[in-house]
């Protein structure tokens, strides 16, 4: 293969991480934006969205397609109502103070994966994807099931961004972020936000995870690589910054597939790098790399 | 004698002491193994407990005492004593760095960024395998683990050394908290901007709390190295940097005892839980939110408002 499809494969395979880590980590950019909670579980209920999709699809081994679009439907809803549930129990009544929140989110983290472990098994699990068909370029052919994913979560995301922008629960959300105690005492049920906000969050986080089970394995520590990435795109974007979050993750992204797929750059070393810089940014750049300054 | 404090802390040592005539085989080697991961746990109450400082990446100062160790014992042929010295230099100069850039944040970015640089840590000790041997671990024969003639591999000796590290260790956090640099230390926890307006640098002192704090780490994990004849990349991983701060919020943050007593609770809790059930994951998961939600100040911490005036005199 020559230089120019290879380059063109780099860019599709970055296309497809950028897709599904701007979906993970603009769930974790919503609770840090709104909430000011730091979810160390986020990358857990990415992979419950996973895991839930693959008992999804033993229902119905012979429909991968029904059962593909019932799991993007049952998978989120049932992880967002876990999120709710332990906003509710746990995040409200610790009343979101930043370093209790976090060791809250973190035992959350040990008991989701011990759940993973102890229903679904040590063993990674491969979900059939939903269809088979490989679109033929003039030097390769091109999984049609990857092109899908990038599509559908370029809607989710235009879904999302209109939820925040155009309606009335957006508007209440925007209201709470900017300023607590004056939306409270406009009406607004600051509580019933903060719930609907956590439950969205994991709810994108499982998305994202099902329409990339089948590509990637289910597997019950697979929540590790996309908390950090997520951690890493919405640093780099700035805290609580959307549109800086989508940014970083399509720069992430392509980066990711650029330097795996045309340039064979050993993995481990990459995530050295990039783990490194982001520590960096947040200390001598802590509104992110495309934020404003803000007092 | 007038100290109280003094005296209910030698009356733990006394405790340990007679322990190790009168424990079963397999409590002694549990207990000196609690003995040297309380280390850990005190020097991450110092920067946690008592400055206020949360970390969540210790392991990474735990790890660079554990390979500062076991890298020079194994691959350059140094005898124990000076192997146990590269691991705690190692440690301090890692904790100092970390220190220079993490400490121009505050809050949730701190925990982030020291999540961060442990992460970085974990991830160089992958990709170094050739010496590190990643995964799999630095397996340190026998002959190896001497210091000044002390076989550290014979159980009776370990257990004296690691309580002769934990008493040091101990009494120097009891003298520290209670000298007027340790007062400075809280005053950070409690108000940073009032300390400030007294005339104290916050930079400066959490820097020195934070080396300390790395030095006590990396104690700990050279200790470990010696003493148990093992270093792996899963001691550097983010769990052992979640480990600490467990202990110390179960025994109490920002007191002297409770990290020993934190870290001794969960080991046996896990060691039991183990009997019942393989969900070891799940004991810490939900001792992490019972422990935010019900007990914030850990069992000491709650004692010690108990007993309120007697309290803070027997439990600095």
């Amino acid at each position: 293969m020559g230089f120019g499809p290879l380059l063109l494969l780099a860019i599709l395979e970055g296309a497809v991480t950028a897709a599904v880590l701007a979906l993970t980590a603009v769930g974790l950019s919503l609770t840090f934006g709104i909430m000011r909670v730091v979810n160390v579980a986020h990358g857990e209920f990415f992979m419950l969205g996973a895991v839930l999709a693959w008992f999804v699809s033993q229902w119905f081994p012979d429909a991968p397609l029904l059962a593909f679009l019932l799991a993007m439907v049952v998978c989120p809803l049932v992880v967002a109502g876990v999120a709710v549930l332990a906003d509710v129990l746990i995040l409200k009544r610790l009343h979101y103070e930043p370093e209790a929140t976090i060791v809250a989110t973190i035992g959350l983290l040990y008991i989701f994966q011990q759940a993973a472990l102890s229903f679904f098994g040590p063993n990674a699990r491969p979900v059939a994807p939903p269809f088979n068909f490989r679109v033929q370029l003039p030097w390769f052919g091109y999984s049609g099931y990857k092109l899908f994913v990038i599509l559908a979560a370029g809607v989710l995301l235009l879904l999302v961004w209109l939820l925040i922008t155009r309606t009335k629960i957006g508007l209440v959300m925007r209201a709470t972020q900017i300023d607590r105690t004056t939306a409270k005492a406009f009406g607004i049920n600051v509580d019933r936000v903060y719930a609907m906000t956590f439950g969205i969050g994991a709810g994108l986080a499982a998305i994202a995870a099902v329409l990339v089970v089948p590509i990637q394995q289910a597997h019950y520590l697979m929540g590790g690589d996309p908390l950090l990435l997520s951690f890493i795109v919405v640093i780099l974007g700035g805290l609580g910054s959307l549109r800086g979050t989508l940014i970083a993750a399509l720069l992430i992204g392509l980066l990711d597939g650029l330097l795996s797929t045309a340039f064979f750059f050993p993995p481990t070393f990459a995530k050295i790098v990039a783990t490194l810089l982001v520590a960096l940014v947040l200390v001598f750049r802590p509104e992110g790399l495309f934020g404003r300054r803000t007092a | 004698m007038r100290d109280r404090a003094l005296l209910s802390h030698l009356g733990l040592v006394a405790v340990l002491m007679a322990a190790h005539w009168m424990l079963p085989a397999y409590h002694h080697d549990a207990v000196a193994k609690v003995l040297v991961l309380s280390v850990y746990a005190m020097g991450y109450n110092i920067a946690f407990g008592y400055t206020g400082m949360l970390s969540l990446g210790h392991a990474l100062f735990f790890a660079a005492g554990l390979y500062g160790a076991a890298m020079p014992l194994t691959l350059w042929g140094w005898t124990g004593g000076p192997a146990l010295a590269a691991g705690l230099v190692a440690a301090t100069v890692l904790a100092a760095a970390v220190g220079l850039l993490a400490l121009r944040t505050r809050g949730v970015s701190f925990m982030i960024v020291t999540l961060m640089f442990a992460q970085a840590g974990y991830l160089t000790i992958l990709y170094l395998g050739r010496w590190t041997r990643g995964d799999e671990g630095i397996v340190i024969a026998q002959p190896l683990r001497r210091i000044m003639g002390l076989d550290l591999s014979d159980g009776a000796t370990r257990y004296l050394a690691a309580l002769l590290l934990f008493v040091l260790g101990l009494l120097a956090c009891l003298h520290l908290v209670r000298s007027p640099f340790g007062r400075v230390m809280v005053a950070m926890r409690e108000n940073e901007e009032r300390a400030r307006m007294l005339g104290y640098n916050p930079f400066t002192v959490k820097l020195a709390a934070l080396t300390l704090s790395g030095l006590y780490s990396g104690a700990a994990g050279a200790a470990y190295a010696l003493m148990f004849g093992y270093a792996g990349a899963s001691l550097a991983g983010v769990q052992y940097s979640i480990l600490p701060m467990l202990w110390v919020l179960l025994g109490g943050a920002g007191t002297v005892a409770g990290p020993f007593l934190g870290c001794l609770l969960m080991f046996y809790l896990i060691d039991y839980a183990s009997v019942i059930t393989s969900a070891t994951l799940l004991v810490v998961g939900v001792a992490l939110v019972a422990l935010v939600l019900f007990a914030p100040k850990g069992a000491l911490g709650a004692l010690r408002d108990r007993l309120g005036k007697e309290g803070r005199a027997w439990l600095p």
